[in-house]
């Protein structure tokens, strides 16, 4: 059988298709930082270690460092650089901003992407590693500074700003949810 | 890294057969571990299969009332998936302790199964080794072994495996399917890792070039009443110093029945069957669990830096299983 | 042309009022690149190869098989890399650490000191073909651990003495009606900023250029021309946004082996590191073991203080981690002795890294003092009230505003700390066993000189130069708020730009001293050129530049003892069946000055003190003595604080004013961190009766003393 070590490969990456040839050895991280000049995701461990180069996969949170691009085809890659509607920003990246949830930045597009999916898997009803009962029967859980900082755990921020942190992703999960919940919220 | 083919199979009959006898080379499935170790020069393989796409990833009720789940279901949709978390709400529990979420969203079940050893010597490839070169030595023995394994190893050996799914698994007699190109087969869980012996290299038991299709977990009322506990080095994202699943069934103060397991203590996950024998038909109490903890360690062979463990898994046996019991007299 | 005028009806003050990040929506959006992500054209990419032994010398390189394989271009190693030149002085006047003199000559002084570097097209050609170059070593015995016995353990001055002494130790000692003598130690610790280092060099228009990740264009600027003999104004370091520094980020091995190989290419090179080679290339900090001693009287006054400090070095640079240095800031005793050694070993050269000194040496104070509370049977607030000090205990000088009291009374009121039953053991929450701690923080408040210039627009704004970096502190914002009130106009109008060498002399972002440096200068200009609009001239369109340097207003300053204050406390939940210990809550309350930026300010404490929790409960580096490199050498193998270990923490501030002082701020960088292993440990004891003077404070040392402590008879 013919050996190849390369292959021209379609990438999806918010919403455009991209259209490259890689090396089969080049990660999804790579391949969005060093071929298509998206460096939004950032390079922290390349091991799967720190979560800096979290990206949404099919709507889901992965590690783009261990996803190789030429398996990356026919997903649904959302990077930080797709998250905002236009000027817009997205609600998580406008509680980051407004309450200093970073410092250096670096974690920052990784810890983003991230809090979309948590808010997202939240929403679904996924328990995670805190919640007490994770038997359907006992319902979903509440989404407690305990259950954001468990959940967020992936996402390594060595500058310490996790309790700036969880409060964005915490006031992002509010508004995520809605007008309509927020007024029920205040109400 | 080292160049490689990939190729992309689409039914299971076609990842064998791209697959075949080669050595040299690798189904790809949620890659956490895989293109991790191709970093860092531990795996070297000549060409993958990727095998994300096969139709395995489905969890579905058996006609008996066990689960048979698929080798592709990822990490994060198990753990969610409600009959896991009604029927065996420790395998839920110990799939969210393992790893981060986004790599639980990437990593597949036969993935988890086959992980390879956290061993700081074993991911250093300038360092001897004899699991990942047969014969070259073990520095752990006399370096940093204070994570390594105080049951089951040998003096070629001490690495621990570092699945918390499989430790789950493994208390509920968890059987493994598979498929090769002659043919499928069946591993019970207990059969599936090999003892460590002289042969620290070879893992498992299953056939050269064989996929893992799936899990498939027995009917087992007392699953519903179980739990894992983890203890690791800081509070999330970390692999355990020591863990355990256990179910407990008790009627009158009285242990029917009780499945336990210990992870992070052995080359496998390590199922607890002499605990089990004390546990069954003694009274529910602190001093029996105390027991059955000390005659499951009584094997234990740590090492000058984690004798730790011994007292850590016995603690943690008598912790957890006191909460089912006070759980079960509510 | 307009005439501006910069305000003689001055809008609010922006110092003081929280501002979010002036780029925060560029690093939200991830449009912030940082160094390793400019776009160059025609780059090429190097990837260091590390020794694999810790001691030799190389044998060969077999570097044809390797030019060889596809794609790659070049390797540098000790016979092809061009020579440079390590005789020279540089920041604060230090010798070069010859650990970044890269490729000069086959000697390998410590396990992963680089020995080549192979440059290809893309990265993951150089990757492939670094990790397949053979490079043979003759191999010669090593040693890499901290033993106190070592015979070759010498006194080293760092920034400050070595050794300070006055008074007689044991006449004291033996007059005392309480003694602690107790050993402590803390481990190898690594910075591991999240962006890994990262530099792009490349020759342009005869000057040299590097885009760097940095905590000082200037201080990198400097060390490069001497490295190449090259002329300071041509070489040009950029570095706008920095992925965290911690002391990591100054002048490395990857920026010289970048410079080599674009000078020999003739085209653009960037080197990053890998996590993994951060272990040995990033620097760290020392381990240290220190012995403390202390006498009191019976009211707990100190008699007698020593504080002795074992810290190692490499072979090839000294470096000292001044552990017994707090002591000499913090209290005062009738025979008062610090001393800070080091011991060469075959390990690469530790360097500074968040509170050297202060980190791990208010770590063994602040747990003796705690000690010596329990055994005079004070309460561990009251005995440090007691020991304040009335002028500087070794130096004589006056301390310049020391409001520790003021944050220990803040402290104790919202912590709630009144009431506090002293005694272990006796507070119990389910399986936990919970414990309350505290522990005082200082850190030296310094300047550096600095020189900043200022633009004055017509069409009414500014714009500030200045080579700051911000490397996460929020400097860029702070700077701008600053330069907003000396000109009396809003924040808006000002532009700042940093993290250019071009723009001139400018202290580092270290040592806690860079924002009251930067802004020092920063004022100075903007008063200058206040005077200046006042004349009423019209503003060219070019705009009216001032430029200041604050080397002489530095040099003026009386001296005196100028530290920030701290005072930290912790509740901890030990669970004595599995060794896990939780932090719970945390405060931490600080006399540091004037804040500029509430906002930041709080979140830079409240890092600090996350690293102090990380650095209590997690960070430990293990260095195998067989083979003289660190087990586990990645983010997996080495834990810092993940986001579940902080719980809700606080921190806040009290008016620290000083008068005498013409900028009135310090730093906060580093405050944050200091006293909080110590706090944590002593809560420790609190919840368990257990004292851990070992970091970290890891599950088998509690289960170990928790077994320990179930067979003595009285337990």
């Amino acid at each position: 059988m013919a050996v190849s070590t390369s292959s021209v490969i379609t990438l999806n990456i918010n919403g455009e298709k991209h259209t490259l040839p890689v090396d089969h050895r080049t990660t999804l991280l790579d391949a969005l930082r060093e071929r298509l000049d998206m460096t939004g995701t950032k390079k922290g461990c390349d091991q799967g270690q720190c979560g800096a180069c979290t990206v949404l996969l099919d709507g889901r949170r992965a590690v783009s460092c261990l996803q190789l691009a030429v398996a990356a085809e026919n997903r649904e890659i959302t990077t930080i650089e797709g998250v905002a509607e236009g000027d817009r920003l997205h609600p998580v990246q406008q509680a980051f901003l407004d309450l200093d949830g970073y410092q250096c930045g670096y974690c920052t597009p990784g810890q983003i992407c991230s809090a979309i999916g948590v808010i997202e898997e939240h929403a679904a009803g996924w328990p995670s590693a805190v919640t007490g009962d994770v038997r359907p029967e006992a319902g979903p859980p509440e989404l407690t500074a305990e259950e954001i900082r468990e959940r967020m755990s992936g996402n390594l921020c060595r500058c310490g700003a996790y309790v700036a942190i969880v409060d964005a992703v915490a006031r992002a999960a509010g508004t995520a949810a809605g007008p309509a919940g927020t007024e029920e919220a205040a109400a | 890294m080292r160049e490689f083919d990939y190729q992309r199979a689409h039914d299971v009959a076609g990842a064998v057969a791209l697959l075949g006898a080669a050595l040299d080379t690798r189904y790809l499935g949620g890659g956490t571990n895989l293109v991790d170790l191709m970093k860092t020069g531990v795996e070297r393989p000549a060409r993958l299969v990727d095998i994300r796409e096969l139709p395995l990833d489905l969890v579905e009720s058996t006609p008996e009332g066990g689960l048979r789940i698929g080798a592709t279901v990822t990490n994060g949709d198990l753990a969610a998936h409600p009959e896991v978390r009604r029927r065996y709400p420790a395998l839920a529990q110990a799939v969210l302790a393992g790893a981060s979420g986004q790599l639980r969203n990437m990593a597949t079940v036969g993935g988890n199964l086959l992980q390879r050893t956290r061993c700081g010597y074993f991911t250093d490839v300038t360092r001897p080794c004899n699991k990942r070169v047969p014969g070259s030595g073990c520095p752990a023995i006399a370096g940093d072994h204070h994570n390594h394994a105080i049951l089951g190893a040998s003096e070629h050996c001490v690495a621990t495996h570092p699945s918390d799914m499989a430790v789950a698994l493994s208390a509920f007699d968890a059987v493994v399917r598979y498929e090769t190109g002659a043919g499928g087969g069946e591993l019970p869980l207990r059969d599936f890792y090999l003892p460590v012996g002289d042969t620290p290299h070879l893992e498992t038991a299953l056939p050269r070039g064989a996929l893992i299709t799936g899990v498939t977990l027995p009917p087992l009322p007392i699953a519903g009443h179980s739990r894992y506990r983890k203890v690791r080095e800081r509070a999330s994202y970390a692999f355990a110093i020591g863990s355990a699943a256990a179910a407990l069934d008790v009627h009158d103060g009285v242990v029917r029945d009780a499945r336990l397991a210990f992870g992070a203590v052995a080359s496998r996950p390590w199922r607890a069957t002499a605990a089990e024998r004390v546990l069954t038909g003694a009274p529910a109490t602190p001093e029996t669990f105390a027991a059955a903890a000390d005659a499951e360690l009584a094997a234990a062979r740590p090492l000058e830096h984690n004798a730790y463990k011994v007292t850590l898994l016995r603690n943690l046996t008598v912790a957890v299983l006191t909460e089912l019991a006070e759980e079960a007299a509510r | 042309m307009t005439t501006v005028v910069t305000g003689t009806t001055a809008p609010p003050r922006s110092v003081g009022t929280a501002h979010t990040r002036i780029e925060g929506r560029d690093k939200v959006t991830g449009a912030a690149r940082y160094a390793g992500e400019v776009p160059f054209a025609d780059l090429a990419h190097g990837w260091l190869v590390l020794s694999t032994v810790a001691r030799g010398r190389i044998r060969a390189i077999e570097s044809e098989a390797v030019l060889a394989m596809p794609g790659v271009l070049a390797v540098l190693d000790h016979r092809t890399a061009p020579r440079v030149n390590t005789d020279y002085s540089g920041l604060m006047g230090m010798r070069p650490d010859p650990t970044i003199a890269v490729f000069q000559h086959d000697r390998v002084p410590h396990l992963g000191w680089p020995v080549a570097l192979v440059v290809a097209e893309t990265s993951e050609q150089a990757r492939e073909a670094a990790e397949a170059l053979v490079v043979r070593y003759e191999e010669a015995p090593h040693h890499t651990g901290l033993d106190t016995d070592h015979p070759d353990a010498h006194a080293l001055d760092g920034v400050m003495p070595g050794v300070t002494g006055k008074g007689d130790l044991e006449a004291e000692l033996a007059a005392s009606a309480t003694v602690v003598d107790a050993e402590y130690t803390t481990p190898e610790e690594h910075h591991n900023p999240m962006e890994p280092h990262a530099a792009t060099a490349r020759w342009e228009d005869g000057r040299l250029e590097l885009v760097d990740s940095n905590q000082g264009a200037t201080w990198v600027t400097g060390e490069l021309a001497s490295l190449f003999s090259l002329d300071p104004g041509s070489v040009r370091v950029r570095s706008e946004h920095v992925g965290g520094g911690f002391g990591s980020k100054g002048i490395r091995a990857h920026q010289v082996a970048a410079v080599m190989a674009a000078t020999l290419l003739r085209r653009p090179v960037r080197v990053v590191m890998t996590r993994r080679q951060m272990f040995s290339l990033a620097g760290y900090r020392s381990p240290t073991a220190q012995r403390v001693r202390l006498g009191a009287d019976a009211r707990g006054r100190l008699r007698a203080l020593e504080h002795n400090s074992l810290s190692v070095t490499s072979t090839v640079h000294e470096y000292v981690e001044p552990a017994a240095d707090p002591a000499r800031v913090m209290y005062d005793a009738d025979a008062h002795h610090t001393a800070n050694r080091v011991i060469p070993l075959d390990v690469p050269s530790p360097t500074f890294m968040r509170a050297p000194g202060e980190a791990p040496g208010s770590f063994a104070l602040e747990s003796a003092m705690d000690e010596l509370a329990e055994r005079c049977g004070l309460d561990p607030i009251e005995l440090r009230l007691r020991n304040e000090p009335d002028q500087g205990p070794v130096s004589g000088l006056p301390f310049a505003g020391r409001n520790l009291p003021a944050c220990y009374r803040e402290g104790a009121r919202r912590f709630g700390w009144a009431g506090r039953d002293p005694r272990p053991g006796r507070r119990r929450d389910g399986r936990w066993l919970l414990g309350t701690g505290t522990a005082s923080a200082s850190f030296f408040a310094g300047a550096g000189p600095s020189t900043a210039t200022l633009t004055a627009h017509p069409d009414g704004t500014f714009t500030v130069r200045i080579a700051a970096a911000d490397i996460g502190t929020g400097a860029r914002t702070a700077i701008t708020l600053v330069a907003a009130d000396a000109l009396r106009v809003t924040p808006d109008r000002v532009r700042v730009r940093i993290g250019d060498s071009d723009f001139g002399p400018a202290m580092i972002a270290g040592g806690s001293m860079g924002t009251r440096s930067w802004s020092w200068a920063v004022t100075a200009a903007a008063d200058e050129l206040r005077d200046r609009l006042a004349l009423g001239s019209d503003i060219p369109a070019e705009g009216i530049t001032v430029r200041s340097d604050t080397a002489a207003a530095i040099g003026a300053l009386t001296p005196a003892e100028r530290h920030s204050y701290g005072a930290q406390f912790a509740e901890v939940a030990v669970d004595p069946a599995t060794g896990e210990v939780r932090v719970r809550r945390m405060l931490g309350i600080f006399a540091a000055g004037r804040i500029i930026n509430p906002l930041t300010a709080r979140n830079q404490f409240l890092g600090g003190m996350v690293w102090g929790l990380s650095m209590a409960l997690h960070e430990e580096a293990v260095r195998d003595r067989a083979f003289g490199g660190v087990v586990g050498a990645d983010l997996a193998g080495y834990h810092v604080a993940t986001n579940a270990d902080v719980p809700r923490i606080e921190a806040d501030w009290i008016e620290d004013h000083d008068p005498g002082d013409p900028v009135g701020i310090k730093g906060i960088g580093e405050i944050g961190i200091v006293g909080v292993a110590a706090a944590i440990a002593n809560a420790v004891w609190h919840a368990t009766g257990t004292r851990h003077r070992h970091l970290p404070i890891r599950p088998d040392r509690v289960l170990a003393a928790a077994t320990a402590d179930r067979g003595r008879p009285d337990a």
